[in-house]
């Protein structure tokens, strides 16, 4: 099989093994690219991506219009913060002003859940989801899938952590689906009240022991508290949350084996990690990032090979 | 459907020395000079050249790339089925090299169109040739020939022509198939 499963990038939950082979089995050869002197390949010219970012963010939007750019797409960008949606536009009529200029895929981050379904349904172009409130976040999943998969060989059967702020974390349950998926074991460790109440139902297990959590797994995915998303207080302070879930060397180095560490970024450096930890030769965090282009490169260009003209 | 056989394994290697001896007279030492196989059926070819070069001919250091043309192709989203891509393996520069790109059949020449375009990505070459196990005459959308041929064909749009390889087929031959 040569095509994705699907005409859209929503959400990890709508693909299917075969599709995350597919895209890894492109992302190999893009990354090959992407290390040449030249570092461009003419395959998406004459097509149109804009990037729609109605929430903040720097690395996803940065890494996704160098992938469009690598692959010599034209990109138009668009922050919420300086359009017409402060004056009152709807969703369909921002994209739908856009798609008249003639776009052929949308990238869209939005805070609002399954925005990118809402979208799918009501414009005619190829949707790629970069986070949808705290639903998805596809891309990410893949990149760190990829990463896992570059550093250990393989993500079948492998014990995969997620620690931190599972409750708000969009990346945290597209890790869950694309890592199951590939036949990964996922366990979640972080504040019971950052924990979402029914992540059992996922097959995922919880663990609030750090220590323990972190001598069962391979690779420990660390994430960011996500102070902006909390509406009420979910633990009584920065430090005491450092204290409990924080990864230090100490920590690390009293396991007994070496794991991987990753974070899918922004870190907030001595909160969630330490910076000794963020940058020893364990952490594959700058390889993420590098593989996040190459894992993008690939979705576009797969979702670009089903535009007919 | 019937199937001609064009070219026997005898053939194909006298070809082969035929083609290794022409380069040398271009190329000498080969000491400036990379050979390219063109990813995925050229490789073979580029394969056999280089051992044959090595272990007859006695060229020491020959460097040989495969390069993969599919993110440069003109057919992108025109084809009913999806191009899948294959690996590149240049790990050398070409800057200031003499490049020879090899192919098994040049027919529309729109490959080596792309592959022109591909080998770009790795330096600027002082020049390129192209090496060609079957030159399909009058079949050409573009204005590009071959500085090597191992057997002109003079075979029409509804022919098809059809290399195999020990490697792959455990023969060597080319044939002519009447769709």
């Amino acid at each position: 099989m040569d095509q994705l499963s699907v005409e859209h990038l929503l959400g990890i939950k709508y693909l299917k093994t075969t599709d995350i082979d597919l895209i890894f089995k492109t992302a190999d050869h893009f990354k090959e690219v992407i290390n040449r002197p030249i570092k461009k390949v003419p395959s998406l010219r004459d097509i149109t991506i804009a990037n729609l970012f109605f929430e903040n963010s720097t690395r996803t939007k940065l890494s996704f219009e160098l992938a469009e750019k690598r692959l010599s797409a034209d990109v138009i960008n668009f922050s919420a913060s300086q359009s017409s949606v402060k004056k009152g536009e709807t969703l369909i009529d921002t994209v739908n002003n856009i798609l008249s200029m003639k776009v052929d895929i949308v990238v869209m981050r939005h805070g609002n859940v399954g925005a990118g379904v809402f979208l799918s349904k009501h414009v005619n172009a190829k949707i790629i989801n970069a986070g949808d409130g705290t639903h998805e976040h596809p891309t990410q999943a893949l990149l760190d899938s990829y990463s896992i998969r570059e550093k250990l060989g393989s993500v079948k059967g492998k014990k995969i952590l997620i620690v931190g702020d599972i409750l708000h974390s969009r990346v945290a349950l597209s890790n869950i689906f694309a890592l199951q998926l590939q036949g990964a074991q996922v366990k979640v460790c972080g504040p019971t009240t950052l924990i979402p109440k029914y992540i059992t139902s996922l097959g995922v297990e919880v663990e609030n022991n750090l220590k323990k959590a972190l001598e069962w797994c391979d690779v420990a995915n660390v994430l960011r508290v996500q102070h902006e998303r909390m509406d009420i207080k979910y633990f009584p302070s920065t430090r005491e949350y450092t204290q409990l879930f924080g990864i230090n060397k100490e920590i690390l180095d009293n396991l007994g084996k070496r794991i991987v560490i990753m974070h899918p970024g922004p870190i907030n450096r001595g909160v969630e990690i330490t910076s000794e930890v963020a940058d020893s030769d364990q952490s594959i965090i700058l390889n993420q990032v590098e593989n996040g282009v190459a894992v993008r490169m690939a979705v576009i260009y797969l979702l670009a090979q089903q535009i007919k003209r | 459907m019937s199937k001609k056989t064009l070219l026997n394994s005898k053939d194909i290697e006298i070809i082969l020395h035929r083609l290794a001896c022409e380069l040398i007279e271009n190329h000498n030492d080969f000491s400036n000079t990379v050979l390219i196989g063109l990813q995925p059926r050229g490789t073979f070819l580029a394969n056999r050249l280089t051992a044959l070069l090595k272990n007859e001919y006695g060229i020491k250091d020959l460097k040989l790339g495969l390069l993969d043309i599919t993110f440069y192709r003109d057919d992108f989203r025109r084809r009913d089925s999806p191009l899948a891509a294959t690996s590149t393996k240049i790990d050398f520069l070409i800057e200031d090299k003499k490049v020879v790109i090899i192919d098994d059949v040049l027919f529309s020449g729109r490959s080596i169109r792309a592959a022109l375009t591909a080998i770009q990505s790795f330096g600027r070459p002082e020049n390129i040739e192209l090496l060609v196990l079957i030159d399909r005459r009058f079949s050409r959308h573009l204005p590009i020939q071959p500085n090597y041929k191992g057997r002109q064909v003079d075979a029409i749009n509804e022919e098809k022509v059809l290399v195999s390889w020990k490697e792959t087929h455990k023969k060597d031959a080319v044939y002519i198939e009447q769709k």
